[in-house]
């Protein structure tokens, strides 16, 4: 998920195909990433018939009739780049949006790159290509229509679709798509200004909003084929332990029951050549079900009676709560970025604070639980469902099944939620190791249950931060991470306020757990994000000075000219920190009103967010959150909005009431009635506004998210007293109530 | 295994499962009406709503006789092309982000406007809380509730 702000650019130089139509039309498309290779190997598309469709790089298809079909490479998981990225090369194409159909794109990693839904980076890094997609083929098809008239391209207009040259004759793109195809794909095209924009800044609703309210099958759940089977699998009931025996006499028997067996083989196999893949799934043999339908081999499975051992030991928060505190406290840390000397500042400061937060594991409780499809032939491997790493996981599957990568087939659902569980293909090695043994179409189905005790959790930190304070300045700042499993990238230590402290050092411990953890919908910062920026609101206290102020005072100091690691802008952070103290009406609240002020950086995004939490009937409640977001130019601004209030409202409700204990080895809640997630009641009201600079487009899936439990426990320290040190915040319900002697009248 | 008879959004199905096989299950598996979702499967996130003689109920923990003589309708059958109020509603707003869980929101409010045309908001946020987003669409959601019950009128 880690980004480079040194790569950001693409249109270097262009690497294009295009091609003509069997069925007549034009193809043409750029690869994103292998846009920054020097070579151009584009051709005129010869042998029309030879052509297949599937062949080639489809970013856009334009039939004789001049309909415009525009294919979305991406994986869609509710951020709405399905609807955004084809906007894009409409834009640049110049043609209307009505005329035009999207089609999701399937994987095909010889025509397209960074297939994947993750680290906010679909919008970002397609940014120039999409636009260069668009504008080549708007040109090649002037060219082609300028040359049927005998005039000089730069003769001719275009609107919509319909080309004019000087003398008022006019031809549509179909007209001429014939002869575009044919020609060399140009280079260098110029692209549009901010300002001759028609499709891009107005509001574009979802390309799948009739399908959606309408209930059409969508979805990898809402897949099926011929001949399928609905597999239900039993894993190890806790994490480290191993299969030993089983007695399946009672499932067989069953209703709808096709066959019982176990997997586990293939994965060993390809645990020797990918021994990493057992960070997200166990090598344990599993009981698979095989039944007729998905209730029938959900229910088979539960009459399956298994005996597992330990392996490893059984984990519990409890421990892991002593082994972070003990890592904390340790000395077995590597530093990830040291500027000065922090301990001499220490030594020498007026005033230090130093606190500790400590966050829980998180599941990903995305509403449409695991699941994919497979079909193991001798032909091809097929695989269709919802994943955020096409490419990823379809080489997992070759390699497990020692096949050829052309061999796998893989086709994305849309996607009933992501939040990083989709990044880890685990579901689809599973099922693929399934169809190949069953010799049938297999769609693999998870429960509730199974999604929630067999997930790839966020997983639980602990941070300590210390802060020096010299003759009123911040002198030192130094943040220890205690994680399980893993650490924070290697970026985050150039977030702020990296470059705004003399002396600053990051350091990280971790505990190495059998239990499988993974990204998590803005990973590290998701926590980290509430951690630094409660504590900057506890630092500004004992400095008695202005809680913003301290912000923008530590800004000044930033020189990124001077020290290329620092990953913010100060002065865009300092823009929307000043459009938030307005929106938000900061200080000048009545006195029922506390807020809680927060600015962050992360997925190359600027977010500052201001939560306002009211005193009601002696009680603080959480009313809303004013969101001030400098993404660079929005390119959908009604799908742009609702992932700002989602991101907001996702990192309400998990510091909120998020939290998944482990017991023996297990989590204590496996379903909604012991997990809980923010429903309608819990969410405050979000008001969004986006910063209008004309700057490339950045992050937006993510960065919404952290600041918002920063804010909300800052308002709440506002409205009670109390602090808030742990997530999630309900867990400690007493610091959520104003101390009875404040409570008058 | 036993045969039942359902109507289901006017039509008269016959399907032939187990007794226990909750009704979200048929209308997926059995009657390929894939719009009803699977979400937690102990009727606690909403996304398997169907309506129940109107009323909206949770099909994954139904039973067929449950709703033997009665008639069910899923999102397939709220309207012919999308145009119920509520569905308009969510498209003017355009409510979803992943849209999983949008079929069940949507089964929820229409029911729910249905017997309470006039709502307050604290009325809409009493009737949609058994309803998960876990992209947290609440915002649009509100409104578009709002919005299909001033069309509605």
């Amino acid at each position: 998920m880690s980004t480079n702000n040194t790569f950001n650019t693409l249109n270097r130089r262009a690497f294009l195909r295009n091609s003509s139509l069997a069925g007549g039309g034009l193809l043409i498309g750029f690869n994103l990433f292998q846009a920054c290779k020097p070579k151009v190997i584009a051709e005129p598309a010869i042998d029309l018939a030879s052509l297949d469709y599937n062949d080639f790089n489809a970013f856009i298809k334009i039939a004789d009739n001049g309909a415009v079909t525009i294919f979305s490479p991406n994986p869609e998981v509710g951020q709405g780049v399905k609807t955004s990225m084809p906007m894009i090369i409409a834009e640049e194409l110049d043609v209307a949006w009505d005329n035009v159909y999207v089609e999701q794109g399937i994987l095909d990693t010889n025509n397209y790159t960074r297939q994947v839904a993750g680290g906010s980076q679909s919008i970002r890094f397609g940014w120039d290509a999409l636009r260069q997609t668009g504008a080549a083929a708007k040109q090649m098809l002037v060219s082609a229509a300028a040359a049927r008239w005998g005039v000089d391209p730069s003769e001719c207009t275009v609107s919509e679709g319909i080309i004019t040259n000087a003398a008022g004759e006019t031809l549509g793109y179909g007209d001429v798509v014939k002869d575009a195809a044919q020609l060399e794909v140009p280079e260098n095209v110029p692209l549009k200004k901010t300002s001759e924009y028609k499709i891009m800044g107005k509001d574009t609703p979802n390309v799948d909003i009739d399908k959606i309210i309408t209930g059409k099958s969508l979805y990898g759940m809402d897949y099926k084929t011929e001949g399928m089977v609905y597999a239900s699998v039993m894993r190890p009931p806790a994490f480290g332990q191993k299969l030993v025996s089983y007695d399946d006499s009672a499932a067989r028997a069953m209703p709808g029951v096709v066959d019982i067996f176990t997997i586990g083989e293939k994965l060993r196999g390809l645990t020797e050549s990918v021994p990493r893949i057992t960070s997200i799934i166990s090598d344990s043999d599993k009981i698979v079900v095989l039944a007729n339908s998905t209730w029938e081999a959900m229910k088979a499975k539960k009459a399956i009676k298994a005996e597992w051992e330990e392996v490893t030991k059984a984990e519990s928060t409890e421990e892991h709560d002593k082994i972070l505190t003990s890592l904390l406290d340790g000395n077995k840390f590597e530093t990830l970025r040291s500027d000065g000397n922090v301990k001499k500042a220490f030594a020498d400061a007026d005033q230090v604070l130093e606190r500790t937060f400590e966050s829980p594991f998180l599941p990903h409780s995305c509403m449409e639980p695991m699941n994919f499809f497979a079909n193991v032939t001798e032909e091809k491997v097929h695989l269709v469902g919802p994943i955020q790493t096409p490419e990823g996981t379809a080489g997992f599957v070759a390699q497990l099944l020692g096949r050829e990568a052309d061999d796998i087939h893989l086709e994305m659902t849309r996607i009933g939620g992501g939040f990083g569980r989709r990044l880890y293909g685990n579901f689809a090695i599973e099922a693929a190791e399934i169809a190949d043994k069953a010799k049938k179409p297999v769609k693999l189905v998870f429960s509730r249950e199974e999604d929630m005790e067999d997930g790839i959790y966020r997983m639980s930190i602990k941070y300590r931060i210390k802060a020096g304070v010299k003759d009123g300045k911040v002198t030192a700042y130094h943040l220890k991470e205690a994680a399980v499993n893993s650490n924070m990238y290697g970026l985050v230590p150039n977030f702020f306020p990296a470059g705004a402290i003399e002396n600053y050092q990051v350091d990280t411990a971790k505990y190495d757990s059998n239990i499988t953890t993974g990204a998590w919908r803005a990973p590290y910062t998701n926590f980290l994000a509430y951690a630094e920026q409660s504590f900057f609101d506890e630092l500004a206290e004992l400095m008695e000075v202005d809680k913003i102020q301290l912000r923008l005072d530590l800004l000044d100091n930033v020189k990124p000219e001077e020290d290329e690691r620092i990953q913010y802008s100060p002065d865009r952070m300092k823009e929307v920190i000043k459009v938030a103290v307005e929106k938000s009406g900061w200080g000048k609240k009545p006195e029922h009103v506390h807020q809680g002020f927060v600015n962050y950086y992360c997925h190359n995004t600027h977010v500052a967010e201001v939560a306002d939490v009211e005193i009601e009937n002696g009680e603080p409640v959480l009313k809303k959150i004013t969101c001030v977001v400098d993404c660079g130019i929005v390119v959908n601004p009604l799908g742009a909005k609702n992932l700002v209030e989602g991101g907001v409202l996702d990192g309400v409700g998990h510091s909120m009431f998020g939290e998944l204990a482990f017991k023996d080895g297990k989590p204590t809640a496996n379903n909604f009635d012991k997990y809980r997630l923010l429903r309608i009641k819990d969410a405050p009201v979000v008001e969004t506004h986006f910063i209008d600079n004309g700057l490339s487009p950045t992050g937006l899936g993510e960065p919404t998210l952290p600041p918002a439990g920063g804010a909300v426990a800052n308002a709440f320290k506002s409205a009670t007293g109390n602090r808030l040190y742990k997530q999630p915040f309900t867990k400690t319900p007493e610091l959520l109530k104003v101390p009875e002697k404040e409570i008058i009248g | 295994m036993p045969t039942y008879q359902i109507n289901v959004n006017g039509a008269s199905k016959t399907v032939d499962v187990a007794e226990d096989t909750p009704v979200l299950w048929v209308l997926r598996d059995h009657l390929d009406l894939v719009g009803t979702k699977y979400g937690c499967g102990i009727g606690q996130c909403g996304a398997c709503t169907i309506h129940v003689d109107g009323t909206a109920m949770r099909s994954c923990s139904l039973t067929l006789a449950q709703i033997d003589g009665k008639s069910i309708t899923t999102i397939e059958g709220l309207s012919e092309d999308g145009t119920h109020p509520v569905q308009e509603a969510w498209k003017e707003m355009d409510v979803p982000q992943c849209g999983y869980c949008q079929a069940g929101q949507i089964m929820t409010a229409s029911a729910f406007l249905a017997k309470n045309p006039n709502p307050s908001e604290e009325d809409i946020e009493n009737a949609m809380n058994g309803n998960i987003c876990r992209c947290a669409t609440y915002t649009r959601i509100r409104k578009a509730v709002q919005i299909a019950a001033e069309n509605m009128d």
